[in-house]
């Protein structure tokens, strides 16, 4: 029941994934990309089981490396993707 | 008792976390509230993260601890010093970096608690997240490569590629089908799982040239997804199977927008290294120079500009002295536009990044399907460093390797100026009509320089 349940939720996302992205303009393209890019950083979310339920050791040092890089993926995701977006201006003037 | 509430605590916000990644890329969908919704979208990743910290069984806190802060210390040291012009680079490595993680995870998992055993269910997921986060990984540091031309940019492609591919891939479900019947980590076949996706990620993208990038960042930013939904059924966490599909059918979405603009399917970008084929038919015709002088009188003469950038101005930094230029003709009385291909550069929308960098407003970049039917009106297209978007061949030249690519139909335009440092031929290797058109100038030299002149003529 728990697998139908999973694959449930990840063929529903997939559709509303298809639908937010597709109205995307090509000018947002990178910050798109880059902001995506971000939010798989979630395995984050899964790295600290390992890195934190002393298993065993080699567990451990393969969960701390993961929260890592993991962490890395976002921090510099969402940093670099507001970065961008900064520049986007209006005519009209001013950052929105 | 407290468990169980703590666990439905965390599951109810990872809803909450699942609700703004949502919105999040909703909103990236217009400039006027994009840079909201990566503000939302991050409070997501806190809210998952911090559910994600009060896991059941997470005892020990301090190499959690340690690896956020050197991950945070890193990202965001990249992120505040890559320059705009860098932007393909860095993120592919930093979706090599959510590649890995996901490998990570998953060969963590193989660690079973003492007296459990890896279901076979868990065991192919586990390898899923092994397999694709991999091959992310790697695929991710040869893109990064090539982007960042430490290594070449072209394609790589030998006899037998196909065959060895083939059996590599062979060699991969084997390994993976043995490792899923005994999933244990100290298994001789999770070593040849583990390598074998890493070689699979590396022979995955060394065919791919230089101008195919766009379309290999999108589908790495796919499988990044991808990898991490997979970790996500390993582990059983609704929160990353959610995000993670979110991620990977946003990167098809764009590797198609991707292929489209390129008239080329997904098998063809992946599989021929391109430029290595057919020719297309010898250009006859004269090549005809301009000075900065000249190009200034007929600039100042004109009504209608439209500038058409390539990878070229990244590569020239030339983004500042264009948007001057424009604002000058602007000034001057002219209607001012910068038209962009949508596979411009080296990721989707490079160039519009690099001229937001420049501020230009975003009202003056238009798509190639909003430029074409006005572009006879253009008075003079000023054509900076892009050569097989332009290439008008793709329009009539069956033979052409690019035929059938839709492009920006600057011929048509009433005067063409293209900026090029010489005569090579673009990416692809074909040759380009437009260099030998009747209404075509060339103004030779670097793109940055050229631009800068006319700007000072206009000051004069």
């Amino acid at each position: 029941m728990e697998l139908v349940f999973l694959t449930f939720i990840l063929v529903l996302s997939i559709f509303l994934g298809f639908e937010l992205i597709s109205k995307v303009p090509a000018t947002l393209h990178t910050p798109l990309m880059s902001g995506a890019n971000a939010i798989s950083g979630i395995t984050l979310a899964g790295a600290f089981l390992s890195a934190g339920m002393q298993n065993s050791e080699y567990a451990t040092w393969l969960g701390t490396a993961a929260v890592a890089f993991a962490t890395i993926n976002v921090v510099g995701g969402y940093l670099v993707t507001d970065r961008m977006l900064a520049m986007f201006k209006s005519r009209k003037g001013g950052a929105k | 008792m407290e468990n169980i509430n703590l666990n439905l605590i965390a599951n109810l916000s990872y809803i909450v976390a699942a609700a703004l990644f949502i919105f999040g890329l909703k909103m990236l969908g217009s400039p006027a509230t994009a840079r909201k919704g990566n503000m939302l979208s991050s409070i997501g990743m806190l809210i998952a993260v911090v559910a994600g910290l009060t896991a059941e069984g997470i005892v020990d806190f301090k190499y959690i601890a340690a690896g956020m802060i050197i991950g945070t210390i890193i990202g965001a040291a990249a992120a505040r010093m890559i320059a705009m012009t860098s932007m393909p680079e860095m993120v592919a490595l930093f979706n090599g970096s959510g590649g890995i993680a996901s490998l990570l995870v998953g060969w963590g998992t193989l660690y079973a608690p003492a007296g459990e055993v890896v279901s076979t269910f868990t065991a192919v997921t586990i390898i899923l997240a092994i397999l694709i986060g991999g091959m992310t990984f790697t695929g991710s540091m040869i893109a990064y490569g090539k982007l960042s031309e430490t290594i070449g940019s072209g394609a790589v492609v030998f006899s037998g590629q196909r065959i060895f591919n083939s059996l590599l891939l062979i060699a991969l479900i084997g390994s993976g089908v043995m490792l899923s019947m005994d999933p244990t980590p100290d298994s001789v076949w999770f070593w040849a799982v583990l390598g074998l996706s890493l070689l699979l990620g590396i022979m995955a993208v060394i065919p791919i040239g230089g101008a195919d990038m766009p379309v290999v960042i999108s589908l790495l930013n796919s499988y990044s997804g991808i990898a991490a939904c997979a970790a996500g059924f390993a582990i059983n966490n609704n929160i990353l199977i959610v995000a993670g599909s979110l991620v990977g059918a946003s990167g098809i979405i764009l590797t198609n927008i991707m292929c489209k603009a390129m008239n080329r399917s997904l098998a063809n970008v992946l599989f021929s290294g391109f430029g290595t084929v057919k020719q297309g038919k010898a250009i006859e015709g004269e090549v005809k120079p301009i000075s900065v002088e000249d190009a200034y009188y007929i600039l100042e003469a004109a009504n209608n500009v439209c500038f058409v950038p390539g990878y070229g101005m990244a590569v020239a930094q030339a983004q500042h002295v264009v948007k001057e230029l424009g604002e000058i003709l602007e000034k001057n009385g002219a209607e001012v536009s910068y038209a962009i291909h949508p596979v411009a550069g080296r990721m989707p929308g490079h160039m519009n990044v690099l001229l937001a960098e420049a501020d230009v407003p975003y009202e003056q970049l238009v798509e190639m399907d909003e430029i074409n039917p006005r572009i006879e009106n253009v008075d003079v297209a000023i054509v900076i460093g892009a050569n097989d978007v332009v290439n008008p061949s793709a329009r009539n030249d069956e033979d052409s390797p690019i035929y059938g690519m839709p492009i920006i139909n600057v011929d048509q335009a009433q005067t063409v100026f293209v900026l090029k440092r010489s005569m090579a031929s673009g990416f692809s290797g074909v040759d380009n009509p437009l260099f030998f058109g009747e209404n075509t100038r060339m103004l030779f030299g670097d793109a940055k320089e050229s631009i800068s002149g006319v700007v000072s003529e206009f000051g004069k």
